[in-house]
């Protein structure tokens, strides 16, 4: 093996030699010698092993037997990897939460592998983005070949460079490519000498004149980021539009695309800041972000707007669910759901953005299948019986929406056919909802109709915020649509549509459990939802904004917004897309608001989702951000806290009936 | 000496019944390749890493069976770590036993 290993290197120093001479720099040309792999597995014999085998191939490796400290590592040191191997099944986050982070924020190669070799669970890491799957046991020859990942990553960031247009870059390359004479993995290994040697340039050179395009990867400095919050800020976070801001940074050698990743993972950040009540904001932006989402953004978009829309509408949740539903429901089918979520938001406060988020949605079917879903898997969780009666209001005429929306004409009858189970459980709350909270039920119908489209069972599990149960409602109408479609967020609906049914009853359950149930039980929706796509995530993450909201108004769910903050967090990881969502809510919440303490907000959403710590989450969420936003809904809040509450009591005894999960993770996706 | 040498004929051989029998598969083999003058000691720490884990896992399984109603996600979960593990090593058997007991879970039975 080693023998293999040192042919292989031996091949490629020759020609990079020359290369390496010129790029100057420490970079190893002996490519894929030294190769810096990030392995991830909470099974310590298969970490040991494959340590070994790893090293054995001259790779340098580190290992970790927890998501988050390898999410920690790559963070602090961005160009310390290569790529990524990591296992499906984990405990603490899922495989393909952190696969959608690593790929939004770090845009690394990412190997998923498992003993699991199910059809399902392969095609799901597909459609997280996964570059590879590998099925254990893993031997080392498939391990020797990673490297072409890299490589290939590597020259499609090149190729997008190169749209930018720097003749002088693409010259560069070329010239490096000939000098050597290369293999391909010598210019490869030129590549990663110049992009190296780029990287470590300053990112000025890269702004500044135009050939941003030299590295394959824009370095988004800290001016140029400045500079890119700068118009992202001026624009809206609900009317960022990649293009504009790209027109407003008018940094040469930029090119849409790279504004249009950088938004979407921006977005994502934001949301992980924020958390719930960010969502919204965050949605309409995401929904307008680059089309270049992956596939987990896009939903994330879309749920982010949702969510952004959620939480300034006051329905934090339950508006998020519902949008985010539609978002899922529209780009999965399609349909018009994403978009009357988006119209009724708009209705209410952000027209704008849940139009664009619509639009967007359709345009990154993606995006919002996989934010709606997500919004509404988060959210459904917290919503309680009760509440949804009073969603059930709003949620009619959501529902209409909804109907309008979603092709799925269940998805309306669901809705209606939930909201008038909501009504009959709490008319009064419903009244409440209404007039407070007009919007927040609108979406919270919304969420609800979704839900009920696709889980009548879930009828029961009202939770107050009615987006969360539509929100589930959502995911599986978009389970099922995604499942038709091929959108890689489509699949995670799909899958979270599977898995979804089972999730959102057992994230009902939670939640009437909870003393906050909804967002108690956003959070074991979380691990569920954990297993199942991001879509669920991204609803986790809606949820959290909303449970955040709760707490800001009350301040008193200290629990629940560090629940559904952990819970968004992990519903972000599972689904990069959240992030952007998140994010954008957050942003998009900023600016609803009009105030500016929507950053701190969506600050201490990240702090909170980073942290996964319900204590520390708690308190960060009621910032002042979250009031600065929920101000308008404060009053709706506190409805919905009571009509939760309420709910809650109620709905727990339901819940439990209909659902007989415990909350349990689910680890396993269909074998 | 010759003790020694018997005793390392007495050990390929029961390796290879071991192979034989289909307790062990090539990932073992692969296992074995990877030890190296470097790391003298490689197969024997994975071999022990793994009866500690797997030991770990198996009294989660236990205490899980034992309950009243056994959960049957958790026990797929723990049985899906345990058939992980036992693959990479080559541990053939136990992976196989593995996937039964996973059939098992996914139906639902208990007796299984």
């Amino acid at each position: 093996m080693n023998l293999g290993c040192g042919q292989a290197v031996e091949s490629m120093s020759m020609p990079s030699s020359s290369v390496s001479c010129k790029s100057g720099d420490g970079v190893s040309d002996q490519f894929p010698v030294g190769l810096r792999v990030l392995l991830v597995d909470d099974d310590p014999t298969c970490l040991l092993i494959l340590e070994k085998m790893l090293r054995n191939c001259l790779y340098e490796v580190t290992k970790c037997n927890r998501a988050e400290i390898a999410l920690s590592l790559l963070r602090e040191n961005r160009n310390g990897f290569d790529i990524v191997i990591s296992d499906v099944h984990m405990p603490d986050m899922d495989g393909f939460k952190l696969l959608e982070y690593v790929g939004l924020e770090m845009d690394l190669p990412v190997i998923m592998m498992s003993a699991d070799d199910g059809k399902n669970v392969v095609m799901k890491g597909i459609t997280h983005g996964a570059c590879d799957y590998l099925i254990k046991p893993v031997r080392i020859e498939a391990l020797r070949n990673i490297w072409q990942h890299v490589v290939r990553k590597k020259r499609h960031e090149w190729k997008d460079a190169e749209q930018v247009g720097s003749v002088e870059d693409g010259e560069r390359q070329q010239k490096l490519a000939e000098d050597a004479d290369y293999s391909s993995s010598a210019n490869e290994s030129n590549w990663r000498n110049s992009k190296r040697r780029r990287d470590e340039e300053e990112d000025a050179e890269e702004r500044d004149d135009t050939c941003t395009m030299k590295k394959p990867r824009v370095v988004w400095s800290v001016e140029l980021h400045q500079q890119f919050v700068a118009a992202v800020n001026q624009l809206g976070i609900d009317k960022a539009v990649p293009k504009k801001i790209l027109e407003m940074m008018s940094v040469p050698g930029l090119t849409r695309e790279n504004v249009a990743s950088h938004l979407q993972k921006y977005r994502l950040y934001l949301r992980r800041l924020s958390g719930v009540s960010q969502h919204q904001g965050g949605l309409n932006n995401s929904f307008m972000g680059p089309p270049e989402a992956t596939f987990g953004s896009m939903s994330s978009f879309n749920g982010l707007d949702l969510q952004a829309l959620a939480a300034t509408g006051q329905l934090p949740a339950q508006s998020l669910a519902t949008l985010q539903a539609a978002a899922y429901g529209r780009s999965t089918s399609k349909s018009a759901i994403p978009m009357p979520l988006v119209d009724q938001r708009n209705l209410f406060s952000f027209e704008t953005p849940k139009l664009r988020c619509g639009e967007g949605q359709q345009q990154q079917p993606n995006n919002n299948n996989s934010k709606q879903l997500n919004l509404l898997h988060g959210i459904p969780t917290n919503m309680e019986p009760k509440q949804l009666v009073s969603l059930h209001q709003s949620a009619q005429s959501f529902g209409g929406m909804n109907m309008q929306v979603n092709t799925h004409g269940s998805q309306s009858n669901s809705l209606l056919s939930r909201t008038q189970m909501l009504n009959e459980t709490s008319d009064g709350h419903v009244s409440r909802l209404q007039s407070s909270t007009g919007q927040p039920i609108m979406s919270t119908g919304c969420a609800i109709g979704v839900l009920a489209q696709n889980n009548n069972a879930r009828g029961p599990l009202y939770i107050p915020v009615s987006i969360a149960s539509s929100t589930p409602d959502f995911s599986v109408n978009n389970d099922t649509d995604l499942s038709g479609s091929s959108f890689p967020l489509g699949s995670n609906a799909g899958m979270s549509t599977f898995s979804s049914k089972g999730v959102l009853q057992e994230e009902f359950n939670s939640e009437t459990k909870g003393s906050r149930g909804s967002l108690l039980s956003y959070d074991i929706l979380n691990e569920l939802h954990q297993q199942k796509s991001h879509v669920w995530g991204s609803q986790n993450v809606g949820l959290t904004y909303d449970a955040s909201q709760h707490a800001n108004i009350r301040g008193s769910l200290d629990v629940s917004p560090s629940v559904l903050v952990q819970q968004g967090f992990s519903s972000f990881q599972n689904v990069g897309q959240n992030r952007n969502a998140v994010s954008k809510a957050v942003f998009s919440a900023r600016q609803e608001s009009g105030h500016g303490n929507a950053p701190n907000f969506s600050r201490q959403l990240n702090t909170f989702l980073v942290d996964s710590s319900p204590s520390v989450k708690a308190e960060r969420l009621p910032d002042s951000s979250y009031q600065n936003i929920l101000f308008p809904e404060q009053f709706s809040q506190e409805d919905l806290m009571s009509v939760l509450l309420k709910q809650q009591q109620e709905g727990t005894g339901l819940v439990e009936s209909e659902f007989g999960f415990d909350g349990h993770p689910l680890d396993n996706l269909p074998v | 000496m010759e003790g020694v040498i018997q005793l390392q004929r007495q050990l390929v051989e029961y390796r290879t019944s071991l192979y034989n029998e289909g307790f062990l598969d090539d990932q073992f083999i692969q296992l074995q390749q990877l030890q190296d003058e470097s790391n003298p000691d490689f197969v024997v720490e994975v071999v022990s890493l793994f009866f500690e884990d797997s030991q770990r896992l198996l009294n989660e399984l236990t205490k899980a069976l034992h309950q009243q109603s056994s959960d049957f996600k958790r026990l797929d979960a723990h049985v899906h770590q345990l058939k992980g593990s036992s693959s990479s090593i080559g541990a053939q058997r136990v992976q196989k036993v593995c996937i039964a007991f996973r059939h098992y879970c996914d139906e639902q039975n208990t007796e299984g």
